[in-house]
C-alpha cells in the first residue's frame, strides 16, 4: 500500500499524469496550463515532463479548444480540456451543447467523443466577476453528457483517471476553493465506480447531498448539530449526470427528511431535479418536503457580499430546523 | 516589412517568433524615441501645445502613482486583485486622450488609464478590485464602459454600438480596447467582420503586450496583428504603443476617418506588460528578467520627461509638482480604498432586472428576514 497525503489540486495532478501514462493518446489542452501550469498549478510540471505536444498551451479561444477536441477526438486521441474558470466555458457552450454531447447519438455509436472537460467551479475565492460560478445543471440538462464533480483529494485522483479512461465526454467539475484542503490518498488502492454517490456520514435524522465544495461545508454542519443530539446523514452525490439516487432514496426511506445543499441558484438547479425524484420515489416515506439550500437568484455577488449569497453552515442547519419542524 | 530580414540587437520580446524590435520596425509609427528625441511621421504628424505636452507627462505619472498604490493595497489585502497597467500607460493615455468628449470607449478589465481620461474616479475602479461592486462609474455618464472581463465580448458590443451611432447619424466615434490574445476568441473575429460589413465607426485598438497571461503572443498570430486588419478589410497599423504621441496621433487619425464615414481601424500598440498578469500572476515562471530590462530601456514615461526637459517645456518646477500631484493621488486613493463601505447585502437583488420580479422580491425579503433572526446574538 502507498499512501500520500495529497491536497486536491495535487491528487488531480498525480492523477492526470498517472492517466498520460498509461495511454499516449491523452493529451492536456487549455490556456496557460503549460510552462505556467494552469493558474490554479494543476498540471504543474506536466509539459516539463510530457512535451509540448502533449500538453498543449492554446490560443485564446475557448470554443478552439473544445472544437478542435472533437476533431481529435475522431483522430482517436483523449483530450483533456482545461477550462480556466467556470464563467469562461460560454464561448465553448456551443461546442460542448450541440456537438461534443450529441456526436455519438448522431453517428449512431459510430463516433466516441472521449472527452474530458476540466472546469474548476464555485465560489468563496475572493474573485472578480465570471470567476466563482457553479454552471452544473446547463449540463446536467444535456444529454449526451455526463457530469461529476469532486469533493476530495481521494476522488480527484481517482476520478480524473476514470474520467479520462470513459467512452463519453464527461464534464468534470473541480472545487475551486477546495484545491488546498488534504487527505491521505492511498494509490493502489481499488477505486469506488466513478458514477456512484456515497454515504460519507451515517445518520438517522435528515438526510443532506451535496457535492463538491458543499460537501465539506455540510459535513461541518452534521458535526455541529451531532453535539445537539441530531444525526445528519450526509450523501456526496460525487456524479450529477446520470445521479446516483438509489442510496439517496434508501437513506429518505429511513430518516423522512431530505435537504439538497449546492452554491448554484435553486431555481431549476439539480436540487430541483433531486426533490422531483426522491419525491416520486419515496413519497410515503416523506414527513417533510424535500427542501433545497443554495445560491439566490441573482448574479454571483461581488466578492464582499459572497459570504452572504453562499450556502454557510447556518442555512444548512436551518433548512435542517425547517425540515424537523414539519 | 518581412519578419526575418531584421537584425535583433535587443532581446526578442515576442521569444521564438523573430519579431522585430521596436526601433528597427519599420512599419511602426514612432514619434518620440526611446531616447527622447522627437521624430517625424510621413503619414502621422501631430500639432501639439506645451500645455498639452505637459498635460500628457501629468497623466501618465498620476496613473502609474495610481497603480503603483492599488498594488499595494492588494498587497496589504485591501483589494482582491489587481490587473496592472504598468509600461502600458502611453498607450492607454494616448488613446485616451484622442477621444471626443461624445466618443464612446469600451475598455478591457486593464484601461484604468483610459479611464483616467474619461473623468472615472480612481476609487469607482478601485471597489470593482475590492470585491464592492462590479465597477463604480456611469458607464452612460463618463462615455466609458464598465470593465468587460470575459475576453473579447466588448469588442462586439463596441462594434453595435457603433452601428447605432450611425443609425443615428452622429459625429461620434467608437473605441473598443482589447489585448493580443483576444485577438484569437471568435467574438473578436466577428466583430471585425460586422465592422467591416458594415462600415460602422469603431476602432479596435489593441495592446500588443506580448502575453497573454504566459502565453506569449506567438501562440496566437503568425503575423503581426495589425496585418491582420488586411484580411477583414479595413486598414491596420502598428504604433509604438510606449510613445504617447504616436499614439495620440494615430489613434485621433482612425476615430475623425470613422467620424467621417470611413469606417473601421485596427491600431496594434507594440508595447509590453511590465508587471505581472494581474497580483495572482507569477512571471517568473513563463519569462526571462532580461526581458523585462530590455523594456525598461524603452519606458513610456523617461522618454517624455527627457523630451519635455530636453526641449525646455518643463523644468524642475513642474516635475515636483506633478510629484506632489502623484502623492497626493496616492494618498487619496490610499484612504478612500481602506474606508470605503462594504455594499448593503441586499444590493445582489436589487437591480438584476429593470423590472423586479415577485419571486425574486420574496426571495430578498426571506433574505432579510433570515439575517433579521440572527441579530442580537445567537438565535
Ligand atoms: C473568455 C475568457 N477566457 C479566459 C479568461 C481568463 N483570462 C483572463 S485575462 C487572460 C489573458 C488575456 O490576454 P490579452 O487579451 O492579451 O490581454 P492582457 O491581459 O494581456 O491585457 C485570460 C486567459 C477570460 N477572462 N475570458
Amino acid at each position: 500500500m502507498s499512501t500520500e497525503t495529497l491536497t486536491i489540486g495535487k491528487a488531480l495532478n498525480l492523477g492526470l499524469r498517472r492517466a498520460m501514462e498509461d495511454d499516449a493518446k491523452v493529451v492536456l489542452m487549455g490556456e496557460d496550463i503549460g510552462r505556467l501550469g494552469g493558474v490554479f498549478r494543476i498540471t504543474d510540471g506536466l509539459q516539463k515532463d510530457f512535451g509540448e505536444d502533449r500538453v498543449v498551451d492554446t490560443p485564446l479561444a475557448e470554443a478552439g479548444i473544445l472544437g478542435t477536441a472533437v476533431g481529435l477526438a475522431m483522430r482517436g486521441y483523449r483530450p483533456v480540456c482545461e477550462i480556466q474558470f467556470d464563467g469562461f466555458v460560454f464561448p465553448a457552450y456551443n461546442q460542448i451543447v450541440t456537438q461534443v454531447a450529441k456526436i455519438h447519438a448522431r453517428s449512431r455509436g459510430k463516433l466516441a467523443m472521449p472527452i474530458v472537460i476540466r472546469i474548476p467551479f464555485g465560489g468563496g475565492i475572493g474573485a472578480v466577476e465570471h470567476h466563482s460560478e457553479s454552471p452544473e445543471a446547463y449540463f446536467a440538462h444535456t444529454a449526451g453528457l455526463k457530469v461529476v464533480a469532486v469533493s476530495n483529494p481521494v476522488d480527484a485522483y481517482w476520478g480524473i483517471q476514470q474520467a479520462i479512461a470513459h467512452p463519453d465526454p464527461i464534464v468534470f467539475l473541480e472545487p475551486k476553493r477546495r484545491y488546498w484542503e488534504k487527505a491521505a490518498v492511498d494509490t493502489d488502492a481499488t477505486p469506488d465506480p466513478l458514477f456512484a454517490s456515497r454515504v460519507v456520514r451515517g445518520g438517522d435524522d435528515v438526510t443532506v447531498l451535496a457535492y463538491g465544495p458543499m460537501v465539506k461545508t455540510v459535513l461541518q454542519a452534521a458535526e455541529a448539530v451531532a453535539e445537539e443530539g441530531r444525526s445528519l446523514e450526509v450523501i456526496d452525490l460525487r456524479t450529477l449526470s446520470p445521479l446516483d439516487l438509489d442510496p439517496v432514496f434508501e437513506s429518505v426511506r429511513r430518516t423522512g427528511r431530505c435537504v439538497v445543499v449546492h452554491e448554484a441558484p435553486v431555481t431549476l438547479g439539480l436540487g430541483a431535479e433531486i426533490a422531483a425524484r426522491v419525491t416520486e420515489t419515496c413519497f410515503y416515506s416523506l414527513e417533510a418536503p424535500v427542501l433545497r439550500v443554495g445560491g439566490y437568484d441573482t448574479p454571483y455577488p461581488p466578492a464582499k457580499l459572497e459570504e452572504e449569497y453562499l450556502p454557510d453552515l447556518d442555512r444548512v442547519l436551518d433548512a435542517v430546523d425547517r425540515a424537523m419542524g414539519f | 516589412m518581412s519578419l526575418s530580414s531584421v537584425t535583433t540587437e535587443v532581446v526578442d520580446p515576442i521569444p521564438g517568433a523573430e519579431a522585430p524590435h521596436l526601433p528597427q520596425q519599420p512599419d511602426l509609427v514612432q514619434l518620440l524615441t526611446p531616447e527622447g528625441e522627437r521624430v517625424e511621421h510621413p503619414e502621422y504628424s501631430l500639432s501639439i501645445s506645451d500645455d498639452e505636452l505637459r498635460g500628457l507627462y501629468r497623466d501618465l505619472v498620476l496613473v502609474r502613482r495610481w497603480d503603483v498604490e492599488a498594488t499595494a493595497l492588494q498587497r496589504q489585502g485591501e483589494l482582491g486583485i489587481w490587473a496592472s497597467l504598468l509600461g502600458q500607460e502611453a498607450a492607454q493615455i494616448g488613446a485616451g486622450r484622442a477621444l471626443q468628449p461624445d466618443d464612446m470607449a469600451f475598455p478591457t478589465y486593464r484601461e484604468h488609464g483610459v479611464a483616467w481620461t474619461r473623468g472615472v474616479d480612481p476609487l469607482d475602479v478601485i471597489s470593482l478590485f475590492r470585491g464592492v461592486d462590479n465597477g463604480g462609474w456611469d458607464p452612460v455618464a463618463t462615455h466609458f464602459n464598465l470593465y468587460t472581463v470575459v475576453i473579447g465580448a466588448q469588442t462586439l458590443h463596441a462594434t453595435g454600438y457603433a452601428m447605432g451611432v450611425q443609425r443615428d447619424g452622429a459625429e461620434t466615434a467608437v473605441l473598443a480596447f482589447l489585448g493580443d490574445g483576444a485577438t484569437s476568441q471568435g467574438e473578436v473575429n466577428e466583430s471585425m467582420i460586422w465592422a467591416a460589413s458594415f462600415s460602422a465607426p469603431v476602432v479596435f485598438f489593441c495592446q500588443n503586450n506580448q502575453y497573454a497571461i504566459s502565453v506569449p503572443l506567438e501562440r496566437q498570430s503568425r503575423v503581426p496583428l495589425y496585418q491582420r486588419a488586411a484580411g477583414f478589410g479595413f486598414p491596420g497599423v502598428r504604433v509604438d504603443g510606449n510613445d504617447v504621441l504616436a499614439v495620440l496621433a494615430v489613434t485621433r487619425a482612425a476615430l475623425a476617418a470613422a467620424r467621417e464615414g470611413q469606417g473601421p481601424t485596427f491600431i496594434e500598440a507594440f508595447t509590453y506588460r511590465m508587471g505581472a498578469h494581474t497580483t495572482s500572476d507569477d512571471p517568473t515562471r513563463y519569462r526571462l528578467a532580461s526581458e523585462l530590462e530590455e523594456w525598461k530601456l524603452r519606458d513610456p514615461i523617461a522618454r517624455l520627461k527627457v523630451h519635455l526637459s530636453r526641449s525646455g517645456i518643463a523644468d524642475h518646477h513642474f516635475f515636483d509638482s506633478v510629484e506632489r500631484a502623484a502623492d497626493e493621488l496616492a494618498t487619496r486613493i490610499r484612504s478612500g480604498t481602506v474606508e470605503m463601505p462594504d455594499p448593503p447585502a441586499t444590493a445582489m437583488f436589487d437591480s438584476v432586472y429593470a423590472e423586479q420580479t415577485p419571486h425574486l422580491a420574496q426571495q430578498r425579503a426571506a433574505f432579510v428576514a433570515y439575517h433579521e433572526s440572527f441579530e442580537g446574538g445567537e438565535r
